[in-house]
């Protein structure tokens, strides 16, 4: 993959012919209704200053079409009175705001150094062959768009692949596979660090800060993110103990 | 000090993670969550700051300031509301700590942010966290919601008269987010990109109103001050660096993982904890807080990993994402695969960042592939001299130090790329966690 | 000034920050970037981002200086930038000149914007004036080290019709996405994209319509925007450039005329910090080549039977002087008779908005020297006898009034009859500043807050059309106004009775300074030299014995008229009975509130001599048409709103082509007469030896308030009519510019939520009269006053006074038109 950017280029090709906007090709039509609206209102009423709800109501846009869309791009411009130029700069700033439709699963793998080096690359580079697609590209059933994310904060588990952004810890190229063709099966998927799977447009629901009950499926935690702590349960290592509390807060009135 | 007189390991933020469902407040109020809150509510203000600040709690987001001192700056006659906004933007590579605490135990945040909030006088507090973690913004919307419930957020908490709302705001993935200022106007609704200092955001913050901005594992350290006393805190640690912290270790080692240890623990001892390097396999080199932070080898094994510590050596302590790498790892390989990240993060503002990121990518892909041209050191250096320092904000500092960090210690690698792929030095397959059949078919 | 005050100079003054750079000591006031500091001392340290008019940003880099000492004794260990950091006292800069670590950092920065540019200056039109080809040259290394593959994107791409951009060569400065949000206020391009991706760009949908959009143009450093009317069009070493001032409103904003082998290739705004700063509307700058069609008059016209024909200047002038002649005799030998203040003879002078004030002086004069009559108006459009006194008592011959300064120190402004935007776009952006920088408080009387009230953060004091002199009479009581306020009121302010007055009444009991803002820039001048019956130049009432003895001693005349001359309104009337001649310059019928009423005054009247650039409705109805000079053809001045003295030097002086004055005297001299002035500079300098009249000021309007337009109840679709012109409008002036006329706003009619939901209205609406309708798509605006609708005075194709005969305040039909209707007429 590093080295598909460094083959023989010609000058004078445009490189980014698509970059700059949404996608105005194709077909036009959008799921925002009334209702929609009306919860990216409610997203705006939650800041001080309505400006601040953009990414928020980005998300629930996308949750509602399946990418950014020029409708929800005109509807957030509206509700927030700002411009669609201005809008059009924040969704395409941020990675995560797609602009060709998206398949009804995100699969991001992990390509940042530590992720790469320990056999993210390899992961990537096997599913793109198993799934015959390149990257941001969806699969011909529309299951799974795949993606090469940068690092996901979940390095002590790495190699990590991310699905509709809940973790998939430790993958292999064998784990991966199997993952997809689940996917794929629509068959039931748990993160491992997380809730069952759903789609990608449920998770941008949350992220738009809309409530779908998961918040207690999955773990507290990893096992490599209690590691030091069964370590130190284990060696009876804690923290030193507290002070006798007279002095703690006489030392504060004192100084 | 007393460092002798405290354990290897001391867990405090991590203390609730294996408990069952440590997400949920009546977990956390069983192990004593939000008495620290009771108790902070009782004092002033100012007393809160005077605490944080003598307890020596400095930020964990990587730069070290002192937090209490952050705390102090904000004026108190400026006529706006004063905001506390916490940077949950973890993105940093190799930095793995505040999504696992808010993972885990969210309600130690929410209960840091209400006190921090207080002591500060904000009324509004949010939590930025990143966007591509989506069990942590549902673990943390359902605290905020369970602290309204609970009456710890909302008006008058406690009955105290204390006013505090707190947002969990997504983000949208950009890691150049995680600078305090591109934080804020992010946060505003604008493309992330950071602002011209000053007014410096405890004057001029979020909505040009004062504002106080924090690492997620700073305001979480804020409860167990309160709890337990600065005494209590500052016995952890070293002489400028107090308290206990959460150390990352990723890669190459047997058992990676979240280590909490006060400041100033060595390489050599969380590494043994950690189980070493893999078998068979020596240390090659290693970051002491993330990418951006030059990388080390097995020379800095037992300096001890704080603030000066890692300052002595070249380096800089930033998140303690301590990514350990073996002699299988192609340094130049790494180097490159660090700053495509860079160049992919780079917001664009400023013109040494962004062209220069272009830039060095294409000559790293050219030494990766063994064909560098003899003087591609030296031009990278200087590419460095000229990107380093002269940029709008760190996030370019960060793209070069792990370019030259990788030049000082490596050197003859990188010459080795004049002729010979990375590839070829270092089968990329053997580096992976997993036999590799496709690696081997190709060797 | 005295001689006393140079002693000040050297005294150091305590709002003075004495630093060091490059050695070379140097005082500047407080606050001063290090950037602009270093230009005192004769340094000039490179940029891209910067630009004294923007807000700071720091993005290019380049102007990266040493700073050993930041004035505390401790310096900073990196380079920083000059445009972000202000002085310190004791601060010590090294720049390029001194420290080799700015110096390679500055060439290090001017390789890195370079790697990814296409280096197509040959081709460029920027090249040749290009601040990224000079710095290159100036400040960067001879070679570059990029080998690689460049960022290339596909090629120019419209970001409206009149401007492209080409993403290859911007720099990201952001000057241009920074002008339109914190200048113009139309945030239509924005940054896009990231990192090395990172583009300006627009919503393809909503493309870069700002009405001072060609500003971007002009402040990029590099070739990124050029505009389709330049476009490949000339070398910037091939041109000649003039500076001039503009005359498409009456902001007299200082441009600079760059043309080549005889043509004006293009308008770029001046750098005038008094009156528009460096800033220009677009109208101002792309729409000039309107006088270069088929239509436009190269030889004098003589009217034969029904068509005119080319005559030699000799015919012309006998035909004029046979004609007029009569007219001012009414058929007997007048000259006997002059000098008895006799009642003027049945002829009179009808003068536009494109006047120069030299030549609308010379028509002035000429009214009362040759044709002997006070029979002269400027105000070819709507116009009352309120206004007239209204000129005459606070306007005319008062100098220097409120200035654009004046605008920014202001505590309160109050805006009446007068759309900034629309109107007087420097203006806008003057009020737009203060209120952005300043917090000024901007109140509008107006029936809806306007986008141009709304980006000038305008409070709305809602007043339905012709209710406007009721308003001022009871302003709410968070409208404060003090000695410190000021109250700007538009042309037309005239068409609402009582206004005029109303607003003298509030500027004497408030203490607020009052300034009048007419719509085009010869109006001004028009008033000082006396283009209106009662007023002779400097503000002289005609009534005023003593008024007139002043103008005769210079003019050197036995006797000026001294009876009440008519009107516009009145000559036209007059004129339309038969028995009234006209001279006619820069007139459009279409602009008057009955445009019929002026076609039949035209076409009756006795005899009609106009003086004119291109064919036009009045050329059409003449008897004789002499051919005049365009304004970039001649020297001569505007008179702004603020009573400023716009001079200009001709742009490409033509000896072939006579000028109005020209004509003018030439006339007067086959009738016997003397003009005096045959030249713009000997007309300046009569009207400077005229002077302002000292004497008693003529009295202030006393119009009471007539029925105010109360419209509340919106009964059968009866609406109270507001509108005004846009910039961009059918205007003759904009012909040809379509490049221009794809960037105007697109003719809708607008009403208040309740409004519209009383009377149904939908997508479209029929706007009617008894004299007929148009079409419009309807926009709903939130606080707009009920029972009133907005609609554009002169948008191409919906003219409001041509097809509805209507004024602002009178009453129109508003009804939906509802798709259903559509369709049924489609089939």
């Amino acid at each position: 993959m590093s080295g598909s950017e460094s083959g023989p280029q010609h000058h004078f090709a445009s490189h980014f012919a698509d970059s700059g906007g949404v996608d105005f090709s194709g077909d036009q039509s959008t799921n925002i209704t009334e209702e929609t609206r009306e919860e990216l209102r409610q997203i705006a009423a939650r800041y001080p200053q309505a400006r601040s709800a953009l990414l928020p109501m980005l998300h629930l846009v996308q949750s509602v079409e399946g990418r950014v869309t020029p409708a929800g791009i005109e509807a957030c411009a509206e509700i927030l009175e700002i411009s669609t130029a201005q809008v059009s700069g924040v969704a395409t700033f941020y990675t995560m705001y797609k602009r060709k439709p998206m398949g009804r699963h995100h699969v991001g793998v992990c390509t940042t150094a530590l992720c790469a080096v320990m056999g993210g690359d390899q992961i990537l580079s096997d599913l793109q062959d198993h799934l015959g697609v390149g990257n941001d590209e969806t699969t011909e059933d529309g299951k799974i768009t795949l993606e090469h994310v940068e690092c996901n904060a979940a390095c002590d588990f790495a190699p990590v692949m991310m699905v509709n952004w809940e973790f998939m810890d430790n993958m292999t190229p064998d784990s991966a596979r199997e993952l997809v063709d689940k996917l794929r099966a629509d068959e039931e998927v748990t993160s491992t660090r997380g809730a069952t799977i759903s789609t990608w447009r449920d998770a941008e629901r949350v992220l738009a800060g809309f409530d779908d009950g998961r918040a207690d499926e999955g773990p507290a935690a990893g096992p490599a993110s209690t590691l030091g702590l069964e370590i130190a349960k284990e060696k009876g290592w804690q923290a030193p103990a507290v002070p006798a509390e007279a002095p703690a807060d006489a030392g504060q009135e004192e100084k | 000090m007393s460092e002798q007189s405290v354990d290897l390991l001391t867990p405090v933020l991590t203390r609730n993670w294996g408990d069952e469902r440590a997400w949920k407040l009546s977990n956390y109020e069983r192990v004593g969550g939000y008495a620290a809150l009771r108790k902070a509510l009782k004092q002033t203000p100012d007393e809160l700051v005077n605490l944080v600040k003598d307890a020596g709690l400095r930020g964990r987001g990587g730069a070290g300031f002192p937090t209490g001192m952050k705390w102090s700056f904000v004026p108190k006659d400026n006529p706006n509301p004063t905001y506390l906004v916490i940077n949950a933007d973890e993105s940093e590579p190799g930095t793995c700590k505040d999504i696992p605490l808010m993972m885990a135990s969210p309600h130690t945040l929410v209960e840091g942010a209400i006190i921090s909030s207080y002591a500060i006088g904000a009324e509004h507090a949010f939590i930025y966290v990143r966007g591509e973690v989506l069990h942590v913004a549902r673990r943390l919307q359902q605290a905020v919601r369970e602290a309204y419930s609970a009456g710890y957020l909302g008006k008058n908490i406690l009955g105290s008269g204390v006013n505090v709302d707190l947002v969990i705001h997504s983000g949208a993935g950009a890691y150049i987010c995680g600078e305090e200022t591109a934080l804020l106007d992010s946060l505003e609704g604008l493309r992330g990109q950071p602002r011209l200092r000053p007014p410096f955001p405890a004057v001029a913050g979020l909505y040009a109103s004062p504002t106080v901005i924090n690492n997620v594992e700073s305001i979480a350290s804020v409860p167990c001050i309160v709890d337990n006393g600065k005494e209590w805190f500052s016995s952890m640690g070293t002489e400028k660096s107090k308290g206990m912290t959460i150390y990352s270790l990723s890669g190459h080692v047997k058992r990676p993982g979240q280590f909490e240890a006060p400041m100033g623990i060595t390489l050599r001892q969380l590494l043994e904890l950690a189980g070493g390097v893999r078998d068979g396999h020596k240390l090659k080199f290693w970051t002491p807080g993330g990418s951006s932070t030059p990388i080390l080898t097995d020379e800095h094994l037992d300096l001890p990993l704080d603030y000066e510590g890692m300052a002595g050596a070249g380096s800089m302590l930033g998140t303690k994402a301590l990514q350990i790498f073996d002699d299988t790892t192609s340094v130049v390989r790494t180097t490159l695969r660090w700053v495509e990240f860079y160049k992919h993060e780079s917001c664009g503002k400023c013109t040494p960042c962004r062209e220069g990121s272009w830039w060095l990518v294409q000559i790293l892909l050219r030494l990766e592939a063994g064909e560098g041209v003899e003087g591609d050191i030296e031009k990278m250096l200087d590419l460095c001299d000229n990107i380093g320092g002269r940029s709008f904000c760190a996030l370019a500092d960060g793209a070069v130090a792990c370019v030259t960090s990788a030049v000082r210690y490596f050197r003859e690698e990188f010459e080795q790329a004049y002729h010979t792929p990375a590839w070829e030095l270092f089968p990329y397959g053997r580096s992976a966690l997993f036999a590799s059949s496709k690696e081997g078919a190709n060797a | 000034m005295t001689a006393a005050d140079t002693s000040s100079e050297v005294t150091p003054r305590p709002d003075l920050v004495a630093l060091t750079i490059d050695g070379i000591e140097v005082s500047v006031p407080k606050g001063t970037l290090i950037i602009r500091a270093a230009e005192t001392a004769g340094v000039n340290i490179p940029r891209f981002c910067d630009h004294p008019l923007l807000d700071p940003v720091g993005a290019c880099r380049q102007c990266l200086v040493d700073i050993p000492d930041a004035g505390n004794g401790r310096g900073f260990p990196k380079p920083q930038a000059s445009c972000t950091m202000e002085v310190a006292p004791g601060m010590v800069v090294n720049t390029q000149v001194t420290s080799p670590v700015a110096k390679k950092a500055q060439e290090g920065m001017l390789e890195f914007l370079l790697m990814n540019h296409p280096l197509d200056c040959p081709i460029c039109d920027k090249g040749g004036e290009c601040p990224l080809q000079n710095q290159a040259l100036s400040h960067g290394k001879a070679e570059s080290r990029f080998e690689g593959v460049k960022r290339t994107f596909p090629k120019p791409i419209n970001i409206s019709s009149q401007i492209l951009l080409d993403r290859e060569r911007c720099v990201l400065c952001a000057r241009c996405t920074r002008f339109s949000e914190q200048i113009a206020g139309d945030p239509f391009i924005a940054l896009v994209e990231r990192g090395a991706l990172q583009q300006v760009g627009i919503y393809e949908s909503e493309p870069f319509e700002s009405y001072f959009s060609g500003n971007t143009i002009q402040i990029c450093p590099v070739g990124a925007l050029t505009s389709s009317i330049y476009r490949f069009r000339s070398r910037p070493f091939d041109l000649v450039s003039v500076p001039s001032i503009a005359e498409h409103d009456a902001c007299g904003a200082a441009i600079r005329v760059d043309h080549r082998r005889g043509e004006v290739m293009r308008r770029l705004a001046g750098d005038d910090p008094e009156v528009n700063e460096e800033w220009i509307t677009d109208r101002d700058r792309f729409a000039f080549r309107s006088a270069r069609g088929t239509d436009r008059i190269t030889t004098p016209l003589v009217r034969d039977g029904d068509t005119l024909r080319p005559a030699s200047w000799p015919e012309a002038i006998d035909v004029a002087v046979a004609g007029l002649r009569e007219a001012i005799s009414g058929g007997a030998a007048q000259t006997a008779r002059r000098g008895t203040d006799s009642a003027s003879g049945r002829v009179g002078v009808l003068t536009g908005g494109r006047l120069t004030r030299e030549n609308a002086y010379g028509y002035s004069k000429f009214a009362r020297t040759v044709l002997n009559t006070n029979s002269i108006d400027f105000r070819s459009r709507p116009s009352s006898n309120e206004e007239a006194e209204f000129l005459a008592h606070a306007v005319a011959g008062t100098g220097l009034g409120v200035t654009n300064a004046d605008l920014e120190q202001a505590s309160t402004v109050l805006l009446v009859d007068f759309e900034p935007e629309d109107e007087a776009g420097t203006v806008f952006l003057r009020l737009r500043k203060a209120n952005r920088k300043s917090g000024l408080k901007i109140w509008t009387v107006a029936p809806y807050l306007s986008r141009g009230s709304v980006k000038m953060g305008a409070g709305l004091v809602p007043t339905p059309p012709g209710a406007e002199a009721e308003v001022l009479g009871e302003l709410p009581a968070e409208v404060e106004l003090d000695a410190g306020s000021i109250i700007l009121i538009g042309e037309r302010a005239a068409t609402v009775p009582g206004t005029l007055s109303a607003a003298l009444g509030l500027a004497e009991q408030t203490g607020a300074r009052l300034a009048w803002i007419p719509r085009r820039a010869g109006d001004r001048g028009a008033v000082e030299v006396g283009c209106l019956p009662g007023l002779l130049p400097g503000g002289r009432p005609v009534a005023d014995a003593s008024a007139r003895v002043d103008v005769q001693a210079v003019w050197g005349s036995e006797t000026l008229p001294g009876d009440d001359g008519l009107d516009a309104a009145g000559m036209l009337t007059a004129a339309a009975g038969g028995d009234f001649a006209l001279v006619v310059a820069g007139v459009e019928p279409g602009d008057f509130a009955d445009p019929d009423a002026v076609r039949t005054g035209l076409e009756n009247a006795s005899f009609v001599v106009s003086l004119e650039i291109r064919r036009s409705e009045v050329t059409d109805r003449a008897d004789v048409v002499f051919p005049v000079a365009l304004n970039e053809q001649q020297a001569g001045s505007f008179v702004n709103w603020e009573g400023r003295e716009r001079e200009f030097e001709a742009a490409l002086p033509d000896k072939t082509t006579m000028n109005d004055l020209r004509v003018l005297a030439a006339l007067a001299d086959a009738l016997g007469g003397d003009l005096g002035v045959r030249t713009p500079a000997a007309a300046a300098a009569e009207i400077a030896e005229l002077d302002r009249w000292d004497g008693d000021r003529a009295a202030a309007p006393t119009s009471t308030i007539s029925g105010s337009g109360d419209q509340d109840g919106a009964g059968d679709g009866e609406l109270a009519l507001a509108t005004w012109r846009t910039m961009i409008d059918a205007s003759r002036s904009n012909d040809g510019e379509d490049a221009l006329l794809g960037t105007a706003r697109r003719p809708v009619a607008r009403v208040g939520v309740r409004t519209a939901r009383d009377l149904g209205l939908g997508e479209r609406v029929m706007v009617s009269t008894t004299a007929g309708q148009l079409e419009l798509p309807l926009e709903v605006v939130p606080d707009m006053v009920n029972g009133v609708v907005w609609l554009p005075t002169n948008a191409p194709g919906f003219s409001v006074t041509e097809n509805l005969r209507v004024l602002a305040g009178g009453t129109v039909s508003v009804n939906p038109l509802d798709s259903a209707e559509e369709e049924g007429e489609d089939k």
